[in-house]
């Protein structure tokens, strides 16, 4: 009886685990593997520590991972900010929030590689509507895509436009839950504004920050789709992101080993990521 | 004594339909008015205006002598009591109790003489630093008094704030609000819809009725003189028989009547249902077509179908007009007759 249970709930339980070991858990492992054995997309007989002592004296990589590390630093508080800003605005009660709502969720609704592309309108150089918008001032226009001081700059304008409407979809679902009494009550002591934000509202949205925070942190790291419509990582590696150059080492060097390497780097920064957060913040969140 | 919150001529409209109509009363300093009414009446939304959480369509709020209603809430110096408690559920206990005098900026401690006070009010001192999760449907209560009670404020609303206990525990909110009430000399306007919690707390009863005041008086004429037939078959467990003879509606309460077999003068009814609930037993009859209850003690089973004959003193009449439903002197009306089998007729009494 206890192992024909056994058995069943095995079954039930193989279609997803056939998945998820040939799509995720075997890749993982030959990953590990291949940055200790490989050498460019040969296998070597013994283990060596080569591709990771390269990691250490590779001046791109150094600059990749600053350039990641500043893109998620900046994009992902401030598409936090507007994303609580435009939810706190649009639940409020006023004429047309519906078309607002939509408005603001359309960012969300298009792929990358669309969004990359009329971003590229924008930002090119003669043509492009920012830089007409500056000739009528009299400016003589940026390079956006071109400069290396503004590059990255750019591309994280354009991560924030996309990433804020969806995460002010979360925000606006949870503003919904919280019971309108509460606001009443806190009226009723002459609470301001602010006084209401901060010991209220905000409280109360921390469960929601900590799951936008995870998803920001994550997509920071893995939106990579607009270098290739955009800068392609460039010029001069101004704008390259850590999972571009490893698609860089992987399909244009191929130097599959060392992109495996950087691999593993990349996996391991996600972990220490995932557990700071929901080790430390969780323990301030207040979950209802 | 002077009044201390008046309202005259408040109007609500929501979607055409005047959820508050015309509603005008005044509340003494230090009074207990209970508004009492079935759900959609308007009592709550009475209330919230006067809170400021809502905004009258007309009519007039004073607050001590001064009109609010251009006032925010937080400006009119009351406090409320909500039914929901309305805590916040990230915040202790503490912290709920003090969120208003931080909001308000009172100064530290003055902030901390008064959390005492308020909280040996309310016995909450073992509870202070638990959150509101954690906390019995009874404690949550205490919060949201003592919540209300650290803001000072001289007028307190509280909307249905013991709906949400269980019986037992309602019984012994009801003489704690009362007595805290009396001992802070706190003005208290308290919405419910249960009439024992009105009867038994209020000085003043307010009944409300379709978003207008049905009748206003002490909590002993609302059971001993109801003003219409609205009144008398709101109040009362069961409430008032109401029985329709020419131009007149004759009332008597259940507790006035009493059943004796068929042979003597009486009216003669047929026994429909005994409902038997502990203390007493409410035999349901049919009079014509007509319902009429009695109220008697103890446990009593009738047969159901049989005939019997019911009787009451004169003084347990109430008369109400029919058009109206206002009530009229009891010596304005001619006697009621009561067809019997044995061609008697009975007029009342016994």
């Amino acid at each position: 009886m206890r192992s024909s249970r056994q058995i069943h709930a095995w079954l039930l339980l193989l279609p997803a685990l056939c998945l998820l070991v040939a799509f995720t858990h075997y890749p993982v492992i030959k990953t590990i593997a291949r940055s200790f054995f490989g050498f460019g997309t040969r296998w070597e007989g013994k283990a060596s520590l080569d591709n990771y002592r390269f990691l250490l004296e590779d001046d791109v990589l150094m600059q990749v991972l600053f350039n990641s590390f500043l893109y998620a630093a900046i994009t992902v508080p401030v598409s936090i900010i507007l994303a609580i800003a435009m939810a706190l605005w649009v639940n409020s009660k006023m004429v047309g929030r519906g078309i607002l709502r939509t408005a603001y969720f359309t960012p969300t609704v298009l792929p990358m590689i669309s969004v990359a592309n009329i971003w590229l309108f924008f930002y090119s150089p003669e043509i492009g509507l920012l830089n007409k918008l500056l000739g009528l001032v009299g400016h003589g226009g940026i390079n956006w895509l071109g400069d290396p001081s503004v590059a990255l700059y750019s591309l994280m304008a354009m991560t924030i436009w996309k990433e804020a409407g969806f995460f002010m979809i979360f925000y606006l679902a949870a503003l919904q839950t919280i019971d309108s009494n509460l606001y009443h009550a806190a009226a009723i002591e002459n609470a301001s504004k602010w006084t209401v934000f901060k010991r209220i509202t905000f409280p109360l949205l921390m469960p929601t920050t900590l799951f936008v925070l995870v998803n920001a942190l994550l997509n920071a790291f893995k939106l990579v789709d607009h270098l290739f419509i955009l800068t392609k990582g460039g010029p001069n590696n101004a704008s390259n992101l850590l999972l571009y150059y490893i698609f860089e080492n992987a399909f244009s060097f191929f130097d599959t080993a060392y992109a495996a390497a950087l691999t593993v780097l990349l996996l391991s920064i996600l972990v220490v990521l995932a557990l700071v957060q929901f080790g430390v913040i969780e323990k301030r969140v207040h979950y209802r | 004594m002077s009044s201390f919150l008046r309202v005259a001529g408040l109007r609500r409209i929501y979607d055409s339909v005047a959820a508050v109509d015309d509603i005008s009363f005044e509340v003494n300093k230090g009074e207990f008015v209970a508004l009492l009414g079935p759900s959609g009446c308007g009592k709550s939304t009475t209330l919230k205006m006067i809170a400021g959480l809502e905004q009258p369509d007309a009519g007039s709020i004073e607050i001590d002598g001064s009109d609010v209603l251009a006032k925010t809430p937080g400006k009119r110096n009351l406090s409320m009591v909500f039914q929901s408690y309305a805590l916040f559920p990230h915040l202790s206990v503490k912290e709920n109790i003090l969120f208003g005098l931080k909001a308000r900026k009172v100064a530290k401690k003055e902030q901390k003489t008064r959390l005492a006070s308020a909280v040996a009010m309310v016995d909450l001192e073992p509870h202070l630093n638990k959150k509101p999760g954690q906390l019995s449907g009874g404690q949550s209560q205490r919060v949201a008094l003592a919540r209300s009670i650290v803001s000072n404020a001289p007028l307190c609303l509280m909307d249905e704030p013991l709906s949400n206990l269980d019986t037992k525990l309602r019984a012994d909110m009801r003489s704690e609000i009362r007595s805290l009430q009396k001992k802070l000399g706190l003005t208290v306007v308290y919405v419910t819809h249960d009439q024992i919690e009105a009867m038994s707390m209020a000085d003043r009863i307010i009944l409300l009725n379709e978003g207008r005041v049905e009748q206003a008086a002490v909590p002993e004429s609302f059971y001993n003189e109801p003003g219409s037939t609205f009144v008398a078959s709101f109040i009362g467990h069961p409430p008032m028989n109401l029985v329709s003879h020419n131009d007149f509606q004759l009332g008597v309460r259940p507790e006035d009547v009493a059943v004796t077999d068929g042979n003597g003068n009486g009216v003669d009814v047929i026994v429909r249902e005994c409902d038997y609930q502990g203390s007493e037993t409410i035999v349901t009859t049919d009079y014509q077509g007509s319902v009429i209850r009695a109220c008697l003690p103890g446990k009593r089973s009738l047969q159901e179908g049989s005939r019997v004959q019911l009787q009451w003193l004169p003084e347990a009449e109430h008369f109400f007009d029919k058009q109206s439903g206002q009530r009229v002197d009891r010596n304005s009306v001619p006697p009621f007759q009561f067809t019997s089998s044995n061609n008697n007729t009975y007029s009342g009494g016994i």
